[in-house]
This record gives C-alpha cells, sequence and structure tokens, in this order.
C-alpha cells in the first residue's frame, strides 16, 4: 500500500510500486498539460516513467487556469 | 513597424489580456480574439483530481501554440511560493520562460508587497527567467527592478480590480522617463480611455482583465481597449500639442470675415 498525499488530499493506492506516469495514468490524467512537483522538487514530463513514489510523498499536480 | 519588444521577441499588440473572470472557455476566447492581444496571462493552480477528466480546459481555447503565455504568481504573498510557482509554470510549459511575478503583501488591496517581489525577482533572472514584474508606481523602485535584469516593469495604475483608472500619471511619467525597459500599466484599467492615458504618458503597452471581463459586454470592450491602446500609442508617437490656457491663434481665417 503506497500512501501519497495529492494536491492536499491523503490517497492509497493499493500497489507494490508505483511511478509517477503510472500515477497519471490511474488518475485518468493522461495527455493533459500539467506539471507535477514531489516534496518540493519538479518531476520532469520525460522522467514520469523511471521516478518511482514513495509512502508519504507529496504531490502537487497543477495546470494552467483563466487569470489575470 | 512599431512594435513592442520584450525579452528579445517582438509583439504587434501593446495590449496584454488576462483570461480570468469570464463566463465560459467560448466568451474568454472571444473578448481575446476582439481584443487582438497576442501576450495572454494565465494562472497556475492545482489540476482537479477525479473530476471530469474529459471536460475541456483554458488550453483547448486558447492553445499555447497561437498566444504567447505569461503564466503568473497570482495569490501568492511570498517570494518562495511566487518562484515555485513559476518553476512549475515553465515545466507545464515546455521551458517558457516569459513570466509575470506579482507578490501580494495584502488580501484585501492586493497591493504588491515589493520586498518579497525583488527577493523573488532575484532569484527569478538568476534562474534564467525573463521577468515582467508587476510593482508599485514608485520610480526608485521601477528602476532598481530595471538595473537587477527585469525584462519590463508593470506598475499599477490603480489597485487590482478597481478599475479606477490612472491614479498617479506623475510617478508613471517619472518611471517612463527613467526607464531603458519596456513600463507596462498593469492593474487598474477600468475603461478605453484610462488605457489610452496610459499609451499617451509614453506606457509601452497596458495588461489588463477585469476591465473586459466584467464590462457588460466583455467581447465589445475588448474591442474598445484594442483601439484606446492603439490610439494612444499614435498620440503619444505624434506629440501632442502644448497645453494653453487660452490661445491668440484661432483655426480659422481672420481676415475676409463678411460685413
Amino acid at each position: 500500500m503506497i500512501h501519497l498525499t495529492i494536491n492536499g488530499n491523503p490517497r492509497q493506492f493499493d500497489v507494490e510500486r508505483l511511478t509517477v506516469g503510472e500515477l497519471v495514468e490511474t488518475l485518468g490524467l493522461t495527455g493533459k498539460r500539467l506539471a507535477i512537483e514531489r516534496n518540493g522538487e519538479i518531476v520532469p514530463r520525460g522522467h514520469f516513467a523511471d521516478a518511482v513514489l514513495n509512502s508519504d510523498d507529496k504531490l502537487e499536480i497543477v495546470g494552467a487556469v483563466g487569470g489575470g | 513597424m512599431d512594435t513592442l519588444n520584450i525579452a528579445g521577441k517582438s509583439y504587434n499588440s501593446r495590449l496584454l489580456v488576462g483570461t480570468g473572470k469570464y463566463k465560459d472557455f467560448a466568451q474568454t476566447r472571444a473578448a481575446i480574439d476582439a481584443s487582438g492581444a497576442e501576450i495572454i496571462t494565465v494562472a497556475i493552480r492545482r489540476t482537479n483530481i477525479g473530476q471530469n477528466a474529459g471536460e475541456p480546459s483554458l488550453l483547448d481555447y486558447l492553445p499555447p501554440e497561437e498566444f504567447t503565455y505569461l503564466p503568473n504568481t497570482a495569490g501568492c504573498y511570498s517570494a518562495d511560493d511566487a518562484v515555485r510557482t513559476l518553476r512549475l509554470a515553465r515545466e507545464l510549459l515546455d521551458g517558457h520562460k516569459l513570466v509575470k511575478l506579482e507578490v501580494l503583501g495584502d488580501p484585501d488591496t492586493l497591493y504588491p508587497n515589493m520586498l518579497e517581489t525583488i527577493k523573488a525577482a532575484e532569484i527569478l533572472i538568476k534562474d534564467g527567467f525573463d521577468v515582467m514584474v508587476y510593482c508599485s508606481d514608485d520610480p526608485i523602485i521601477a528602476k532598481q527592478l530595471e538595473e537587477m535584469g527585469c525584462a519590463a516593469v508593470m506598475p499599477l495604475a490603480s489597485l487590482i480590480g478597481s478599475g479606477m483608472g490612472i491614479l498617479n500619471p506623475w510617478n508613471l511619467q517619472i518611471i517612463i522617463e527613467n526607464a531603458k525597459i519596456p513600463v507596462l500599466v498593469d492593474a487598474g484599467v477600468g475603461t478605453a480611455s484610462d488605457a489610452a492615458i496610459a499609451m499617451e504618458l509614453g506606457c509601452q503597452g497596458v495588461l489588463m482583465n477585469t476591465a473586459i471581463a466584467a464590462a457588460k459586454d466583455p467581447v465589445l470592450m475588448a474591442g474598445a481597449m484594442k483601439k484606446a491602446v492603439e490610439a494612444g500609442r499614435e498620440a503619444f508617437l505624434a506629440g501632442r500639442m502644448p497645453r494653453k490656457l487660452y490661445s491668440a491663434s484661432p483655426s480659422s481665417p481672420t481676415n475676409g470675415l463678411i460685413g
């Protein structure tokens, strides 16, 4: 079981191993333009597939919205 | 060709617009088309997780290939939060370097915190960003931001979202006269004449959001702002006649009068 905090909310994933890429897919965000920060460090899009998540990682997943 | 030049790139439009507060994305797009803006600001926010994955996004209506995105740091109250936000924006927009830095000091007035803004600008410039910086209309601060290496300074005309227009044209004029980088008015424009006045003062451009989005007819107002910015720019380039209390020189001939 992997425990993560995603955008401030606790989430659990019943798997042994989870990469950022797999997480994006699981959350239904594949193909969306987004940026991800893990524990304060940006995970470059090119590294999604090999960035393995650890329990208690804190993730921020952001996108562009309307603003002035 | 009279172009707006920022961080090595030329733009035909001197009107920069925000993408917030519209009824829907279709209206956002229509207003931006009517404004003729090439640079549009966006905010960076947490993605909704598990909510309507197929739902359209701002980027579907305003593809980054068609516009120059200017990600902002709206809502940030510290240098650290602003820097963090813009690093995420750079990743989101494939290494895009042009950003709008704003660090707020107070949730009621949204007045900028210039100490934190300067701290953030320093870090961002070192990190390779081209920083367009929202600032108070203090000529000394504006000069310091220029000397640090900011790409443009963007003093407020009046408070964000207030629509009060240009409250201190004299400070703006001092900032413009001393600046070697573009000066744009950001925030406070309420209607077309405000934008024209900013341009007549010699601003290189105007950035606005609420003045268009909160108009009764945003698309019509966007067109008005386009014309105002163009008219103000042309009037500035043309050079206005001097102000006189009265003139003994009428426009019509003084001879050949009847009677």
